[in-house]
């Protein structure tokens, strides 16, 4: 069970959230001009981090809004939480094989 | 000369204590060059090294494992193989592959315990009703054997199970596939190891790849923790890894990977003959020969490698269990265990060409790859000698993502192993 730290409620368990993927991907601002590829890379590819990654959540059953959570997917350690739109904390990021 | 496993090498082994049994696949030291390295020892990856040597002539290649064969979710999973899926696409991947169960013990010589003892998909709510029965329909147009049950031919099929689901979960019916069942997972990779190793196949366990070598968009080879080795043509086969090696060689894919759970009781005498999903509330038993019942749990909710799982899972599994099969309450579970599983958007899994020349991908299959491990090495492998995909891969390129033609198994046959 993860402890989520929502930077509006503080901690709480991750059953009260709710998961949105890869965090810092821009939608382009017009879909109609960019190539399929590009589309295709914003809507699909991911990242799919094996160690420190930036992802996004929802506190569903607290506050419902939608903040930042730096991770690591191996250890599940969490290193932090920030909101939308600020910088994320500086973590030793690590990857693994 | 690999011995054949019978009758008689069973008495023979016997009056020796079984102490002097052949080994049953070699484990040498990597060469300098292959001309084909299969990157990852499950299930697919060994399938596909057989198929390279057997059909396509190429012998001089090496399956590359990091931990032990089959450690991966090969060795994990809850061994269910069905082909009851909708789409057109996949009932050709999936039947081709069913079709390969059915005679895969004597072409190995190798006891798989492949039993099929049927698949029951449970419907709780009138909308699976309706898709059910689509599938049902869908499934007999590409000729594959599917039938809806009542509520009371379910009980017939399964006495022990509550029909009213403890009120949560009424049973409104469900298909029947009688030609799936259950198959002994790690004898499936020990089987295809040891006939590799017999038509000469490296196996080399105990080694990561940690990188590639990528000279004008051609691999030219695989940099491991036991050294370099040189090659033309590598297949990605590394389930829940394949972000992680897409990212040495330079590109991205639409997966996301994640735990995948399960679990199983103490064993008990027989008691479900059949495999009984629940795709509504990600609930799934069938029983093993040893007498545990074996529980498969959902997927977390988000990204993770780690091989355990997240306990929220696990307790809404149990409790659906509970409700439907009410005299299950007093059991006790044994162990429980993740597996990282590849999830692709559409839950389809991708084969074909990679945006790297040389390399071929062979992954995505999130929840229900066991099922296909022969039909999906036997066309990757045509796929990674030819050079262009298999008939049946051709619908399942990585490309789709692009093009928009995705082939979602999700919403058509529900998420199910
Ligand atoms: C709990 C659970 C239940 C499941 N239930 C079912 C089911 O009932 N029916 C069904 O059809 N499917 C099921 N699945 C899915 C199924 O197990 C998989 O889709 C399938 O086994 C994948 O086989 P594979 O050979 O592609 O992968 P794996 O068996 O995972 O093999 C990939 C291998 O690659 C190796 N590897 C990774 N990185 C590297 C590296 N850098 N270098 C070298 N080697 C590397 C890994 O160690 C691993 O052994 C389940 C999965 C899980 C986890
Ligand atoms: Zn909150």
């Amino acid at each position: 069970m993860l402890r989520i730290p929502c930077p509006y409620c503080g901690e709480r368990t991750e059953n009260e959230f709710s998961y949105g993927g890869e965090a810092h991907k821009v939608r382009p601002e017009r879909p109609e001009e960019v190539s399929d590829a590009q589309w295709a890379d914003y809507l699909f590819l991911q990242k799919n981090t094996k160690g420190t990654f930036y992802e996004r959540w929802v506190h569903t059953y607290g506050c419902r809004r939608w903040f930042n959570v730096v991770r690591d997917t191996l250890t599940n350690e969490v290193h932090g939480s920030y909101k939308m739109g600020e910088e994320p904390p500086k973590v030793d990021e690590k990857t693994y094989v | 000369m690999t011995a054949r496993y019978s009758i008689f090498s069973l008495v023979k082994n016997a009056l020796s204590y079984h102490e002097n049994w052949q080994q049953a696949w070699h484990s040498p030291e990597p060469k300098k060059q292959y001309d084909a390295v299969i990157v990852g020892g499950g299930g697919h990856g060994l399938v596909t090294a057989y198929y390279l040597a057997k059909e396509h002539g190429l012998r001089n290649i090496a399956v590359i494992e990091r931990g032990w064969l089959g450690g991966g979710n090969t060795g994990r999973n809850t061994t269910i193989v069905r082909s009851n899926y909708m789409w057109d696409q996949s009932a050709a991947l999936y039947e081709h592959s069913l079709k390969l169960w059915e005679n895969m013990t004597r072409e190995l010589n190798f006891n798989v315990m492949f039993s099929q003892r049927s698949v029951l998909n449970l419907a709780h709510t009138l909308n699976e009703v309706r898709i059910t029965k689509r599938r049902i329909n869908s499934n007999r147009l590409n000729g594959i054997d599917s039938e809806w049950l009542e509520p009371e031919d379910v009980k017939r099929e399964v006495p022990i199970i509550d029909l009213r689901g403890g009120g949560r979960y009424p049973v409104m019916g469900g298909s029947i596939q009688r030609r799936a069942g259950t198959a002994r997972h790690d004898a499936v990779a020990w089987g295809y190891a040891r006939a590799c190793s017999e038509m000469g196949v490296d196996i080399i366990q105990q080694c990561a790849v940690e990188g590639f070598d990528i000279e004008g968009g051609q691999v030219t080879g695989v940099r491991t923790s036991k050294g370099h080795i040189k090659t033309n043509k590598v297949g990605l086969v590394v389930a829940g890894h394949c972000g992680v090696l897409a990212n040495m060689a330079g590109f991205k894919l639409p997966v996301n990977s994640r735990p995948l759970q399960a679990l199983v009781s103490e064993p008990v005498k027989p008691i479900v003959h059949n495999v009984v999903m629940a795709g509504a509330v990600h609930a799934y038993i069938s029983q093993s020969d040893k007498g545990e019942l074996v529980i498969g749990a959902g997927t977390d909710a988000y990204n993770g490698y780690s091989q355990w799982g997240s306990n929220p899972v696990t307790e809404d599994t149990l409790a659906a269990i509970c409700e439907l099969y009410p005299l299950f309450k007093r059991m006790r579970m044994l162990r429980q265990w993740g597996g990282v599983v590849d999830t692709c958007p559409d839950a389809s899994p991708i084969i074909g060409l990679s945006p790297v020349k040389g390399m071929y991908l062979n992954c995505g299959w999130g929840t229900g790859g066991f099922k296909a491990t022969p039909g999906s090495g036997h066309i990757f492998a045509d796929t990674v000698a030819n050079n262009r995909p298999h008939p049946i891969a051709a619908p399942f390129a990585l490309d789709r993502f692009r093009t928009g033609f995705l082939i979602d198994e999700h919403a058509a046959a529900g998420v199910a192993h």
